[in-house]
């Protein structure tokens, strides 16, 4: 048989199938492809004008406040908006926020980070699920709670500490202690670390939990003891995660306005013992003299947040510079 | 120094799983020994006992006895932490420490173990990674961190990490199995070299790979899926892939299962 004969005969003209037809149809772009695009793409847009949108009010506002300010917005120690002219400056609330803030964070890193290795390295699993979720309660109770609970039991309870600190540390100046009420610095720092150790320690656990099994067994099988592998494996590893879970935290302590404002005792003025009552900060500030304030002296609290504003933003973009600077080493590329 | 690792009446368990069954061997001191068999048989179970890595695992435990030399490393009142430190380790995935430079991986056992000046650090990191093989690679970026190596060169490098400390034994768990062949000709050359300070143990899935590199080979086998894996029988490397005592053996190695 002569198969070129049989070849010049046309062949069929193949049927497309079920499925090439339905492909055929779907054409190039996938509408689900398109709507998740659409999506994904407007809720980051939508972010970002959200941010826009904050920083243009503030800044607007504030500058209507500040345009008309006859002490200096950054260093004046009082805060008189009512007056003519109006005399008002952030130097105390900068103060008071970043101060409360560093105790909240000295106190509450690292026994987070020491709670977090607990649970994912040395607690029984048994023990481990009940002790994390009572941390989650403690993320869950709201500030005026605590700041209940700091005014009417912690601020009481603080003399033993505030003695002591004061026979053995007063001559530094910054523990000297005149026997005032403990509405002071030092106790909104305490209760702030008790508020910001639950996200802390939460992100921290994560970041911990996440270390590759293999690098363990790397300072495992070198002979290292388990404290010799944390120190090896686990807290490199989990170095810019704690960063991370840091900043939530420290995010939270610059922010929190309810629990100082029901803890501290306002003076608007900078002391320089922790133990003596007075200070003040942002949130607090704003929270205590909003709902009395004139149009003028509401633009000038908002001038105030958008200190704060900018303080966060600050804060962020030095932790995520820390984050980045030692990227390579990080363990995202093993 | 190499020691003679003997071995005798090993059981190991996961939990209430019976994973490898009474096991007894001896591995002479500066040879290469061998372990094959299908996955699941123990084979890595058991090598993991040789430095009480096994009870690291959660479950894990271990009944019998492992004389390193004289020494019971199961007896009582022995640390596993130091056992682990005569017994080093090489293991499947190369797994430098990402956060470290690629000296801080090789002086990390060092460290572990006291505090050195750094010109004897300098000395040991060089001697370790000429040792693995890998110094004339690395030597101008000591600095650097060692997971920007190549897989095979991160191999080389947690070799180098293990023989730093100068363990007595080197355990090596399917090394070369997530390398490509020519990382691998590079391992099996190292191995080759290391035998003359160390004694070493390899597991392995590739037959070619411990007939070229072993001494000695153990032949590992279960019954069933769910049985513990038991020692089928240990001999010359020559002899198991010529004439194997035991059939199971020599089905296993013409590949007619497994």
């Amino acid at each position: 048989m002569d198969i070129s004969t049989q070849n010049t005969q046309a062949p069929p003209t193949p049927q497309p199938s079920p499925a090439e037809q339905k492909r055929a149809a779907r054409g190039a772009t996938r509408p689900g492809d398109r709507i998740f695009l659409g999506l994904s793409r407007g809720s980051g847009i939508f972010l970002l004008v959200i941010m826009a949108a904050i920083a243009v009010f503030l800044t607007y506002r504030a500058t209507l406040a500040i345009s008309k300010d006859e002490g200096n917005f950054l260093t004046t120690f009082e805060w008189n908006t009512g007056t003519v002219p109006p005399v008002f400056g952030i130097a105390v609330l900068a103060y008071g926020t970043i101060v409360s803030s560093i105790i909240a964070m000295v106190i509450a890193v690292p026994i987070a980070v020491a709670i977090a290795l607990f649970l994912t390295h040395y607690a029984p699993r048994k023990l481990g699920g009940p002790i994390a979720y009572v941390i989650d309660l403690l993320a869950a109770v709201p500030s005026i709670v605590y700041g209940l609970w700091g005014a009417l039991i912690l601020v009481p309870h603080m003399d033993g500490l505030f003695h002591w600190l004061n026979d053995y540390f007063g001559w530094t100046g910054i523990f000297s202690w005149e026997e005032g009420p403990a509405r002071s610095m030092l106790t909104v720092g305490i209760l702030l670390a008790i508020m910001i150790l639950p996200i802390i320690t939460n992100v921290s656990r994560e970041v911990f939990r996440q270390v590759p099994q293999m690098h363990e067994e790397a300072a495992l099988a070198l002979g290292a003891t388990r404290w010799e592998v944390i120190r090896m494996a686990v807290l490199p590893f989990g170095r810019s995660g704690v960063i991370s879970a840091s900043m939530l935290g420290l995010g939270r302590a610059l922010g929190e306005t309810m629990a100082v404002a029901t803890v501290l005792s306002p003076d608007f003025d900078i002391h320089a013992s922790l133990l003596n009552p007075g200070g003040g900060t942002f949130a607090q500030n704003i929270a205590s003299k909003f709902g009395e304030a004139s149009e003028f002296g509401r633009d000038a609290l908002i001038a105030s947040g958008l200190v704060l504003f900018v303080i966060t933003l600050l804060v962020n973009g030095a932790a995520r510079a820390i984050i980045a600077r030692r990227k390579e080493y990080s363990g995202a590329n093993a | 120094m190499a020691k003679r690792i003997d071995v005798s009446g090993l059981t190991a368990y996961y939990g209430s799983h019976k994973a490898i069954e009474d096991i007894s061997m001896t591995v002479e001191p500066r040879s290469v020994t061998a372990f094959i068999g299908p996955s699941g048989c123990g084979k890595s179970t058991f090598l993991r006992t040789l430095n009480r890595m096994h009870e690291v695992t959660s479950g894990g435990r271990v009944e019998g006895k492992v004389l390193l030399d004289d020494e019971d490393l199961y007896g009582a009142g022995i640390d596993p932490v130091s056992v682990r430190r005569e017994v080093g380790m090489v293991f499947q995935r190369p797994n430098p420490f990402p956060t470290m430079s690629i000296f801080d991986n090789v002086a990390a056992g060092l460290r572990l173990n006291g505090s050195y000046k750094k010109s004897e650090l300098q000395d040991v990191v060089e001697k370790s990674l000429k040792g693995a093989n890998l110094w004339n690679e690395v030597k101008d970026r000591l600095n650097k961190p060692g997971s920007g190596l190549s897989g095979g060169q991160q191999q080389r490098l947690c070799i180098a990490r293990a023989i730093a400390v100068e363990p007595n034994v080197l355990l090596m768990d399917e090394p070369c199995s997530a390398l490509d062949p020519i990382s691998t000709l590079a391992i099996e050359d190292l191995i080759g070299e290391l035998k003359e300070r160390f004694t070493i143990v390899i597991v392995t899935h590739n037959m070619q790979q411990a007939a070229r590199v072993s001494d000695r080979t153990a032949f590992f086998n279960l019954a069933a899926v769910g049985q513990p894996g038991k020692l089928i029988e240990i001999d010359d490397t020559e002899r198991i892939f010529s004439n194997p005592s035991v059939q199971a053996t020599e089905d296993y190695i013409s590949g007619r299962f497994g």
